[in-house]
């Protein structure tokens, strides 16, 4: 498996090496760089284009200039990192515009493809299992109409109507009874339609999916929760049951009594561990914290797992510790949400919660607070996330209801089910597995469009990120400063190919024996 | 349907065929196809909204052919002229003139009740200019653009996946090794550096498109050779004496027609969301040109005072790329022989399931349906 992950590494790699000499002798061909000079009459015009000439080496062909350029950036394996400097940036060296852009692109790409395979491989199973069914066809033809979005058209929709007018609501935050009555009755048909069966099931599953939204609505409305959110103890327990809900329904179902006690004992601990969580949090304000309480709740839920579980301990094991990994999250929001007024009082008074500029607020990133600066970064993220999320979700949608198709009509889930496993197992064990080996192809080939997106969504939502270098670069033909963008780009590409590679082998026995 | 077809009744009788072979008895491969396209309710819809657009576009506001598009003012001092050929169109406005502004702010004239287009119905910008005129003129050049890339690169991306999956050894490494340099640059980057290299231009922006956005279709096209060469009606051209150019071309093309037209079609519906990202960007038409992508990156920041410069040209993009996708999931459902379509509910497939599970034991109905 390592031979065969190496092997593609280097292939990759080089082809790598070959696509940057083309980009940089097209970049470099693609205008004048001087044009602007040129043109001008100021006096010292000819003297500035003489000291640029010089310090980009413009008198020689771009081919000999990439393999200047080559050897800066092979001088990074001995430390000495030369990435040339970027003249549009005032003469920033390029290593510095990267270093201050990728950590929010990084986010950003990262957040939205997995939320786009979680989401999307969601979708595209249950449509898989509904097959042919209403919820399936509408599906259908959403991830179709999602595939046509042009992405720069979503993010301003989404600029406008997801931020400024959420923001304006935020002003008067009370939710009108009948949108209530509409949201509560859309999700309760959402979840009659996935949950599917009988009419009496169906008719259960609305009622209850629906009645639940509406009183939860109702209550965030009367508490007067959208003026000062909060996570608290409440939150945290209705988050980490239903995150252990979810997680029981998927892997074990509610009827194994020890996965059940298992995980109800998990989610308990969770929730009293989170007091002294909070001065853990408080006086070690760092993102390693969330770390470090993973591995404290993901160790408790294993043991509470080989404790309770009896005969079937490594199943159980394995569900209670997933379930106690996701009690994170909630304990981080609360941690956020904390600090909502501090936030409030922070943004500049033109802003909404919701940014819709920037990847975060100057204010607030010169405080020394991991969590604030968290909830600044959230907040700035969602939306753009949301638009570059949309474009892939459609896409791995697709393929996972499609994979997942074929495997169910293969022979071993026949015999899987003929030897009298339940339909569960069935599925998550038996389908789900090899079902996901196309999906992690997806994930290398859905790259590009990611980072295609990226470019616009920044541009929409004015990010000083790598998309910004990548556009200035190119509009003012700054060579070193594309380049820089490609690598970090052509890096990611590599990784996201990795990652694939790992996946794939990880999925499917035969690539690990040959 | 098929069950009352007695002569195909009479000749499976005793052949283990299946419902899906059944409902293609005695026909030939291109009935086949179209009936089944037809079948598609969305593709078909999708067809005609397609070609309502396209003929919109062009005879609505009529075309330029050739020239260079600059403006000059003609003699009478009171309209500009643009260069090259001009075919007008019935549509009283064009798409570089500006007019008097009719509502405040240039608002659409449209209303629905009563109905009525008025003068401009998709309103004016700022500076008076039709925008009516200017969408159409718009999705003209992101439609040329289209179907210039759709040509482009399938004619590249066939005859490279031909000739590596024919001839494979070294000519299949080279070809391969250089769709995987251009695969792994993501599309809209290095469709942006060509862009800013040839300044603008419609006709040559979609040429250079083409020329970098055949890779995916060289690949199928590889495959289905690779596979279609084993074949025993390749030896059979070749031992009588068909020359290679021929058995590319005659024998093993028309076989993987299938593949490309599905490809195609899902490659162009990529390129009017390619084109219009690197418009937006302002790597792609830029003005004085106009592709829909162009009209909303120059009205991007109106949004909120003249929100119709923005909804019209992005819903032409959506309406035009979904019908792509449509037309493209018809297609592939047509070529595919694996394709199953849904037995209706009299058709002989559900009355065998019925009548199987009438008298399975402690069989209820759903059963097959629920999830646990």
């Amino acid at each position: 498996m390592l031979t065969f992950v190496a092997r593609r590494l280097v292939a990759t790699l080089l082809v790598l090496l070959v696509a940057s000499f083309i980009v940089y002798v097209l970049t470099a061909n693609s205008g004048d760089p001087l044009r602007d000079l040129r043109g001008s009459r100021d006096p010292s015009a000819q003297d500035q284009i003489a000291y640029l000439s010089a310090l980009l080496n413009l008198d020689q062909p771009p081919v000999l200039r990439y393999f200047s350029w080559l050897g800066g950036v092979g001088g990074c394996f001995i430390g000495q990192c030369d990435l040339g400097i970027s003249v549009a940036r005032g003469e920033q060296p390029v290593i510095e515009a990267i270093g201050g852009a990728l950590g929010s692109t990084l986010q950003l790409v990262l957040a939205a493809t997995i939320l786009a395979i979680v989401i999307g491989v969601a979708i595209g199973m249950t449509t898989a299992l509904r097959q042919y069914s209403g919820y399936d066809y509408v599906v259908t033809f959403l991830t179709f109409v999602f595939y046509s979005l042009p992405i720069f058209w979503v993010a301003v929709l989404l600029k406008e109507f997801g931020a400024i007018q959420f923001n304006s609501f935020l002003g008067d935050p009370v939710i009108p009874w009948w949108s209530i009555l509409l949201i509560a009755v859309v999700m309760g048909l959402i979840a009659s339609a996935v949950i599917g069966g009988e009419l009496r099931t169906r008719a259960i599953s609305l009622v209850s999916v629906g009645g639940g939204v509406a009183v939860l609505l109702i209550l965030l409305d009367v508490t007067a929760w959208f003026e000062s959110p909060s996570i608290g103890y409440v939150g945290i327990t209705l988050m980490s049951a239903a995150a252990a809900a979810v997680v029981l329904f998927t892997s074990t179902g509610f009827h194994n009594r020890r996965a059940l006690l298992a995980v109800g004992i998990v989610v308990v601990l969770t929730v009293a561990l989170s007091w002294p969580f909070q001065f853990l949090f408080f006086y070690v304000n760092s993102p390693w914290t969330v770390l470090i309480v993973l591995a404290i709740l993901v160790s408790l839920g294993l043991l509470v797992g080989l404790l309770v579980g009896g005969d079937g301990k490594a199943v159980v094991a394995r569900t209670a510790a997933i379930v106690g990994g996701l009690g994170v999250i909630p304990l981080v929001l609360d941690q956020m949400f904390i600090r909502w007024d501090e936030y409030v009082d922070r943004i500049p008074l033109s802003s909404g919660v919701i940014a819709t500029i920037g990847a975060s607020t100057p204010s607030i990133r010169r405080v020394d607070d991991t969590w604030l600066n968290m909830l600044d970064s959230l907040t700035h993220m969602l939306l753009p996330t949301i638009a570059l999320m949309i474009i892939s979700l459609a896409a791995y949608t697709r393929y996972a209801r499609a994979s997942l198709l074929d495997v169910m009509n293969q022979d071993y889930v026949r015999t899987a089910r003929a030897k009298g496993l339940g339909e569960r197992t069935v599925v998550m064990r038996h389908a789900f597995r090899n079902a996901m080996i196309p999906i992690a192809t997806i994930i290398a080939l859905d790259f590009g469009a990611v980072i295609g997106g990226a470019v616009i969504t920044e541009r929409v939502f004015a990010w000083q990120a790598m998309g910004s270098l990548f556009n200035e670069g190119l509009h003012r033909i700054d060579v070193n400063l594309v380049m820089g963008f490609f690598l970090v780009t052509g890096i990611l590409a590599v990784v996201f190919n990795v990652i694939a590679d790992l996946l794939y082998s990880a999925l499917d026995p035969r690539i690990r024996v040959s | 349907m098929t069950d009352k077809n007695p002569v195909a009744d009479e000749q499976s009788a005793g052949q283990e065929l299946s419902i899906e072979q059944r409902a293609t008895v005695g026909l030939s491969q291109g009935a086949i196809v179209r009936r089944r396209f037809l079948h598609h309710r969305g593709a078909v819809i999708s067809v005609f909204v397609l070609l309502f657009l396209v003929l919109l576009a062009f005879t609505s506001v009529g075309t330029v052919i050739g020239g260079t598009g600059k403006l000059t003012p003609d003699p009478t001092g009171t309209r500009l002229i643009i260069d090259g050929f001009r075919i007008p169109g019935w549509w009283g406005y064009t798409w570089w003139e500006r007019y008097d502004i009719v509502l405040p702010g240039g608002a659409p004239t449209f209303t629905w009740w009563p109905f009525s287009f008025g003068e401009h119905p998709f309103g004016q910008d700022n500076t008076g200019k039709d925008v009516f005129a200017r969408v159409m003129r718009g999705m003209q050049q992101s439609l040329n653009v289209v179907f210039i890339v759709g040509i482009i690169s399938t004619v590249i991306g066939v005859v490279l996946g031909a000739l590596a999956g024919y001839y494979r050894g070294w000519v299949d490494q080279l070809i391969m090794r250089l769709t995987d340099v251009i695969i792994i640059v993501p599309l809209l980057i290095l469709g942006a550096v060509l862009g800013q290299t040839i300044g603008g231009d419609a006709f040559l922006l979609a040429v250079m498109i083409g020329l970098i956005a055949w890779t995916g279709m060289a690949r199928l096209v590889r495959a289905e050779f690779l596979s279609l060469r084993e074949r025993e009606f390749v030896d059979a051209a070749r031992v009588a004496g068909a020359s290679d150019f021929r058995i590319i071309f005659r024998h093993i093309l028309p076989n993987t027609v299938g593949v490309i037209v599905v490809s195609a079609t899902l490659l162009m519906s990529a390129v009017i969301l390619l084109e219009t990202s690197l418009s937006f960007l302002g790597f792609g038409i830029t003005n004085p040109d106009i592709s829909l992508g162009q009209i909303i990156s120059e009205y991007n920041e109106a949004f909120k005072t003249r929100p119709w410069l923005f909804w019209w040209p992005g819903l032409f993009i959506v309406v035009i790329a979904l019908c792509i996708n449509f037309i493209g999931d018809g297609l592939r459902d047509a070529f595919d022989p694996r394709q199953k379509r849904v037995p209706a509910q009299n058709s002989l497939g559900s009355q065998v399931v019925r009548f199987v599970k009438s008298y399975a034991p402690g069989a209820r109905p759903g059963d097959e349906t629920a999830n646990r």
